[in-house]
Order: C-alpha cells, then structure tokens, then sequence
C-alpha cells in the first residue's frame, strides 16, 4: 500500500501569503502552473488550506450546482460550498480543509471567498474590475459584464502592465490605495502580473460612440463600486466593514466614468 | 391613537456621501438612499421619541410641510424601512440593546 506525502505550496496574492497543502501531486502541479507568478515559498502564510482531493460526484456538498455559491458561518467556521467543493474555514486558527476533484476551479473559488473575508476586516477590496499599472500609478476600470473589462485590457498600450482584466485587488494603504495584480483572469484567460501600485483612479465603464471622461456624484460612485465589490458573506459585520470601506475608497480615490469606443486611443485620456 | 416610537436598527451600516445618507443592510447587503426628511427621520430615531414629535421638530421646523402630511408621509417611510429590517417600530419605548 502506497503511503501519498503531504506537500505544499504558497500563494501569495496581494501580500496576503496563503499556503495550499495537498498530498496530490497531479493537483500540485496544477496550483504551480496556474499561480505560476503568484507562488513565494518564502512567504509567511496568513492562512492554510488542506485540500483533499476526492472523486467528481463524492465531494460533500449539498449543492449540486457548480454556479450556486453558499457561505455561512456555522459554530465557528466559514462553509463554503459550491457544486465542485465544499471547504470549511476556521478563521481562528487561520487553517481550512477543501474538498474537490483536481481541478483549479474549486480552489480558485475558494481562494477570492478566502481573501474576500481577510480583506474585508483590513479595509481591502475585491472588486470585479480590470486594473493597469501605467507610469507607477494604477487605473481601475470598473463594470459588470460586457462593460468592457476586457477589452480596455486588450487595448492597453505597450509600457501598461496588466494587473488583471477581471477581479481586482484593492489594499487600504496609510496614505490611500494599492491596487495588486491578481490571477484570476477574465476573458483574456491571462492572469496579472504580480505587481503592485498606487491607486491613481477609478473609472465605471461604458461602451459608447466617443471616447470620454465625466465626473461621477460620490452617492452615485458608492452605489456603482458597490455593485460591483465581491462579497459573499451575510454577515452584518463583515458587511458593514466592506460598506465603510466603499465609503472610504470613493472618498478617497477619484471615480469617473468613462465611455469609450474600442479603438487604443482611448487610453489618450487615462493620465 | 398609541404614539408611535422608531429605533435605529444596529446592523445597518450608514454613512452620508455626497450629501445624501446610504445605509447598507447587512441582512440582504440591500442599499438604501434616504432624501432630506427621510435622513432628518433616520438621525431622530431614538426610540424613545414618539414619531410625530419627531416629525414636528425635525421635518415640520426645518421643512415647508404641513404636519398631517409631513406625519401621513412619515409613517409611509417607517413601514418601508421597518419592513426592510432598518428600521424598529413599536408603540411602546424601545430601548437600546447592548
């Protein structure tokens, strides 16, 4: 009888190191060639994962959707399950165990609920948007999709640098933003470059027949980033530190909207 | 008629942006906008003040608004907000839980 080895790896995604330990060396693989820039066995983790890798259709989940999510908080814990996983994080000893097949999906999932609830308590962000780091400053262009997430990316110029055309990783820093790179990709199916910058604007997307910029009302700028934040807690603390920290992000960064058509010179106007 | 008395609920987040007050339920993450007097109402509710003293020195004194309508409107915008779990209302003081 064959005796499998627990090994590890870390990911570190917006300075938050999270270590995965799985006795898969097929799913192990997988994390490094998926977070290939985002691995830092150096990191100290805030967090630990067990995963355990089961068979498609043994997992223990009471949700037989892959598209329907469900958080909870039970005695303790964070529930997680979705169709393909179920996992369940005890934020006290910062350690879960994850249940899925060999698939990245699962513990991508698993890593944005993960860093959405560290987050949240440290006045950082996820937020469904693309984001480029251009001349030191970064630029978040904000939507849901179809807005255009990935098409500004596809027409960022040259010397711009892809954070990410999809979710969006947002720190409260002590004089304002960061904005890091992340690797869940969108349609561009690239992951970010693992970089960070300063958070120089905020820009809601929309296709139009011009390129151009107009000032956006911070009471419609808070309900327009809050749209689109990724949150999946109901939990009333948990929210209302996500809430004051939209207040706190639309107070302090400029937001903008800006419609464009999709031709490169559009990016004439993000300075 | 019973006074009526209304009370802040405590897991809502509010904050005024822009000069308009939001409030976050953290129940459903619904996102409310109150108006001027709706905000006026929110602020005041203390439930210890009965809703149409309220409504008199806080909506009536600072607004043009006769008092039976300013009061009429008033109970409209408490149900609302009660019923999206923002708002306590009851007819009897309500006090403050820990």
């Amino acid at each position: 009888m064959g005796c499998a080895i627990a090994q590890d790896v870390v990911i570190e995604i917006g300075a938050m190191p999270v270590l995965v330990r799985t006795s898969s060396p097929e799913f192990l693989q997988i994390l490094r060639e998926r977070y290939g820039g985002f691995v830092n066995s150096s990191a100290q983790p805030v967090f630990e994962f067990e995963v355990e890798i089961v068979r498609p259709g043994t997992i223990p989940t009471a949700i037989g959707d892959d598209e329907v999510l469900s958080v909870r908080f039970e005695a303790g814990r964070w529930v997680l399950e979705r169709g393909d996983f179920h996992a369940e994080l005890d934020p006290a000893l910062h350690h879960g165990r994850i249940w899925q097949s060999a698939t990245p999906y699962a513990i991508d999932a698993a890593f944005r609920i993960v860093h959405s609830l560290l987050l949240a308590k440290q006045g950082g962000l996820l937020v469904h948007a693309a984001s480029v780091v251009r001349n030191g400053r970064a630029f978040l262009f904000a939507g849901v999709s179809g807005a255009g997430k990935t098409t500004i990316s596809r027409l960022a110029p040259p010397d711009a640098t892809l954070l990410t055309d999809e979710i969006s990783y947002l720190r409260r820093e002590a004089d304002g933003y960061a904005a890091y790179g992340t690797p869940f990709a969108g349609e561009l199916a690239q992951p970010g470059e693992n970089v960070h910058a300063p958070l120089a604007a905020i820009y809601l997307l929309a296709q139009g027949t011009e390129n151009r910029i107009d000032p956006v009302a911070e009471a419609d700028a808070l309900r327009a980033v809050l749209r689109c934040v990724l949150f999946f807690a109901h939990d009333s603390e948990l929210v209302g530190h996500v809430f004051d920290s939209v207040c706190h992000l639309v107070q302090r960064v400029p937001v903008r909207r800006l419609t464009f058509v999709p031709n490169f010179r559009v990016w004439e106007l993000i300075v | 008629m019973s006074p009526v008395y209304i009370a802040r609920v405590k897991e809502v987040a509010a904050r005024s942006i822009g000069g308009e007050m939001m409030i976050m339920s953290a129940r459903d993450s619904m996102l409310f906008s109150l108006n001027e007097t709706a905000t006026a109402i929110w602020q005041a509710a203390d439930g210890a003040t009965p809703l149409a003293e309220i409504v008199q020195r806080s909506v009536c004194a600072r607004f043009e608004v006769d008092a039976a309508t300013a009061l009429r409107d008033a109970e409209e915008l408490v149900e609302g907000l009660a019923q999206h779990g923002i708002l306590k209302v009851s007819n009897l003081p309500i006090e403050e839980t820990p």
